[in-house]
Parts: structure tokens; C-alpha cells; sequence
């Protein structure tokens, strides 16, 4: 190919002053976006208001589409089905029977648990949901996990609010507009999960990895402590998340931590359901001192 | 005058088109990621970077230098990177771009595609570096798929970019 044209535009002076003037605003206009970055970063929920006008606009668009892309993929997955139908039929059944055992089991365990409440006169606290809404789309391109859900400020959502699925744990939300809201993933890298294990309640904490993969490291730390197969689930320390959802399911163990796949695959939920902030019972909160000199 | 054109209305679009049609084409670039995807890894490339990029090489005095900063904004508010991070790296691509202009007298097909990779790569390492300023933490190891992807489908961008090209001058 021949060398590009000049971009020197030839003697006229007002053509050279216009380019001239071009660099200097492309200057000034990165310099203006190194501000806004830095501005993100100190005030993280100040840009919220122009990114939710988007995303109002743009929701309907990603909802409708979801809907066709769910039916598409849900008559894929059924013919599939077909192939290996006889011994998973026979691997469900034994399925079943164990299942059974042990939702007997669990309702004995279900029915032991209130009692002991009553007993102990401690009060369930208000888990009702405030709105079940779809997750339409996704940061795909950058390396944050964030998802937008089609419910927002009208339906009663606010930003720090957890969001959870019919598996487990999905996320919190992060930013609110009037129709949708942007959901930190459990899976990105800066969502910080309080955690037990379900076996022992060892206590732990869950990070994302930003690759679908979540980061599990005990508090206490003793060596190896998780296996695979190790099941977690919210311990409703310091708040926000409410206990007892699950989290995430260890892969490998690694060190004094493991890896491990979070139960909620956001790609093929159905609904998720938006929970009231949990907020722990704590002990009264010291009440101040009067101030002296004002009697 | 095209023989297509035959009244001044058919004028008037055609002028539209070719004025318009690479902005608006590069948004929609942008406007990708509001596919319903749900993504678990950043695996999608940054197609509105790549249609800038794929008319940038294509046409060198289609846009001021500047252009960068309100496609960029446009891509910050759809991508879920924090505002200005397009607006930056977009712009730096572009006179980085300029400055390989200078240095370079004849340019192919190959050359092209060396300078989009290097520039989509660089972006998008700005890209986790601004997303990582505001609260993430990624790492480089995470985004080389993303990267791969990005370089392998640039050639078949640009190769759209000048579809689209043939189809707004004619």
C-alpha cells in the first residue's frame, strides 16, 4: 500500500492552526479522562447516575434478547438429554432414594432447630425478598464481573443490597437506576464474602478471581485445611449478606487456601431474587456520654 | 455525482451516511457487550476499540484526533470500566497511532494488523490497570484470552469496517 496521505494540510494557516488545535483538545481530553478515573476512585459511587440513564435505555434491548437466547439453549440442552437417558435414569433414581433419606433426616434436624429457638427465644430474622428480577447482561469486555439486573430504584432495590439465585449466592448491588441495577458478581476480584464451611463452620473468606473462580482462605490458619468438595455457605458476619446461603464449592486446595466454583451460574439463572440488607443483632451500641456544660 | 443519486433528498442521505456511519458504527461496536451474555471470564474483545482502530488504519483522515474522547466516553458507559478509562486509552491509542504514522513511510496488510495488536493489548492492560484503580483486582494472566481473541478477530473487523466503507461512499 502506498504511504498514507500527508496529514499535513498544505499552507493554508487556518487548516495547520485546526490541526494543531485537534492535538491540543485530544491532549486536554485525556488528561480530563485521568481526572475522571482518579475522580472514580476516590468517590467510586459518584458516576452512578449517567451509567444507569444508559443502562435504563439499553435494558429492554438485553431482556428481550435473553428470553430468546434462554429458549434456544434450554432446546439444545433437551436433545441432548436424549443421548445417555437410560443410566441417568437409573443414577437418579439412586439419587432419589438417598435424597429422601435425607430430607427425612432434615426435617427432623428442621423441626429439632425451631424448638431449640423457641427455647432460646431467638427471633428468624425478616428474610422476605423485595423483588425477583433477571439478570440481562454483562461486563463481557472488561476484567470487572459485573451483571445488570432488570429491576431498580422503583421496585424498591438499593445499592448493597444481596442478590441470590434458586443455588446460592449471585452478588450484591452496586449501583442503582430507575428500571435496572449493576450487580457485583461474587466472581469479581473485589467482592469480599464472609464464609463458613458447612461440615464445621470453620470460618473463611471468599474472594473472586475474575475468572468465574472464587478464592477461599481460612481464618484460621493451620496448613491444608479444605478439600475438595468442601461446600460454603454465608456466615452473616459483619452483615449485608444474610447467613446460610450457599456460596461456592472447592475444586482444589491450594496452601492455606482452595479454589473453588461458586454454585450460582449467573449464565443460567432464571430469576434472582434481591434480599433486604442483613443487618446482625449486636449488642446495644454504647450510648454517649451527655456533654458536659450543657446543664 | 454517483448514477445511483437521482434527487437532491438522495444527496443529502448519502452526505449523512458518510459523514455519520463510522461514529455510529463504532458505538455499536461499543454497544456489544448489552448482549445477553453473562459472562463468568472477560472474554468478549473490545469491539468498539477494534472498529476504531479498523477505521483509523483504513481512512487516516476520517476523524480529527480527538474522536477519541466521546467514543471513548460512549464505550466507558456501556462497558462497566470506570468512566474516563476509555476516554484516556482511546485517545493515547490514537496519537500513539499518529506517531507510527510519522515513522512509517509504506505501510501493508500485516503492518496494520501488527500496530491494532499492539495497541489492543496495551488497552487492554490500561484497561485492568484503570478498572484495578477503582477497586478491582485483576491480573494480567486473566485478560490473555481476551487478548488472543481480540488479535485473531481484528482482520475480520477490519474487513467489515471496509464493507461498511464501500457501502457509505457509494
Amino acid at each position: 500500500m502506498a504511504p498514507p496521505k500527508n496529514r499535513r494540510p498544505g499552507f493554508s494557516r487556518r487548516a495547520q492552526y485546526g490541526l494543531f488545535a485537534g492535538y491540543v483538545v485530544a491532549v486536554l481530553g485525556a488528561l480530563l479522562g485521568l481526572l475522571l478515573i482518579v475522580t472514580a476512585w476516590v468517590d467510586p459511587a459518584g458516576h452512578n447516575a449517567i451509567r444507569a440513564l444508559i443502562s435504563d435505555v439499553t435494558s429492554p434491548v438485553s431482556s428481550a434478547l435473553r428470553s430468546s437466547v434462554r429458549a434456544t439453549g434450554a432446546s439444545g440442552t433437551a436433545v441432548l438429554e436424549y443421548f445417555d437417558a437410560g443410566s441417568k435414569n437409573a443414577a437418579l433414581r439412586e439419587e432419589l432414594t438417598i435424597a429422601r433419606r435425607k430430607l427425612i433426616e432434615a426435617r427432623a434436624t428442621e423441626y429439632e432447630n425451631r424448638r431449640l429457638k423457641r427455647l432460646l427465644g431467638i427471633a428468624e430474622a425478616d428474610s422476605s425478598a423485595i423483588v425477583a428480577a433477571r439478570l440481562t447482561s454483562s461486563s463481557a469486555s472488561s476484567s470487572r464481573r459485573f451483571a445488570m439486573l432488570n429491576a431498580g430504584s422503583v421496585h424498591g432495590v438499593t445499592t448493597g443490597q444481596p442478590v441470590r439465585g434458586p443455588d446460592g449466592l449471585v452478588g450484591r448491588v452496586i449501583e442503582i437506576g430507575r428500571g435496572t441495577a449493576r450487580v457485583q458478581l461474587i466472581t469479581d476480584t473485589g467482592n469480599v464474602v464472609p464464609v463458613i464451611r458447612v461440615t464445621d463452620g470453620l470460618p473463611a473468606i471468599a474472594t473472586g478471581n475474575g475468572d468465574g473462580s472464587i478464592d477461599i482462605r481460612a481464618l484460621t490458619a493451620t496448613g491444608n485445611v479444605f478439600k475438595p468438595g468442601d461446600v460454603f455457605i454465608t456466615s452473616g458476619t459483619g452483615g449485608v449478606y444474610p447467613p446460610k446461603i450457599p456460596v461456592a464449592i472447592a475444586i482444589t486446595a491450594s496452601g492455606d487456601g482452595a479454589m473453588a466454583r461458586p454454585l450460582a451460574n449467573p449464565a443460567k439463572l432464571d430469576y434472582a431474587v434481591v434480599l433486604p440488607v442483613f443487618v446482625p443483632i449486636v449488642a446495644n451500641a454504647p450510648v454517649a456520654p451527655p456533654e458536659e456544660g450543657t446543664e | 455525482m454517483s448514477p445511483r443519486i437521482r434527487s437532491d433528498g438522495e444527496e443529502r442521505i448519502a452526505r449523512l451516511r458518510g459523514t455519520t456511519l463510522p461514529v455510529i458504527s463504532t458505538m455499536l461496536g461499543s454497544a456489544t457487550v448489552i448482549l445477553p451474555i453473562i459472562a463468568t471470564t472477560p472474554l468478549l474483545p473490545p469491539f468498539g476499540f477494534l472498529m476504531l482502530l479498523a477505521w483509523r488504519l483504513l481512512r487516516p483522515e476520517l476523524w480529527p484526533v480527538w474522536i477519541g474522547l466521546p467514543l471513548g466516553l460512549v464505550d466507558d458507559l456501556f462497558s462497566g470500566q470506570p468512566i474516563g478509562s476509555g476516554m484516556l486509552l482511546w485517545t493515547l491509542a490514537l496519537l500513539g497511532i499518529d506517531l507510527a504514522d510519522r515513522r512509517m513511510v509504506w505501510r501493508d496488510y500485516w503492518q496494520d494488523w501488527l500496530i491494532a495488536a499492539a495497541a489492543t493489548i496495551l488497552c487492554l492492560i490500561g484497561g485492568l490497570v484503570t478498572a484495578n484503580a477503582t477497586g478491582g483486582n485483576g491480573t494480567v494472566l486473566q485478560i490473555v484470552p481476551q487478548m488472543i481473541l481480540s488479535v485473531l478477530i481484528f482482520p475480520a473487523v477490519a474487513r467489515f469496517c471496509a464493507l461498511l466503507d464501500r457501502w457509505r461512499l457509494s
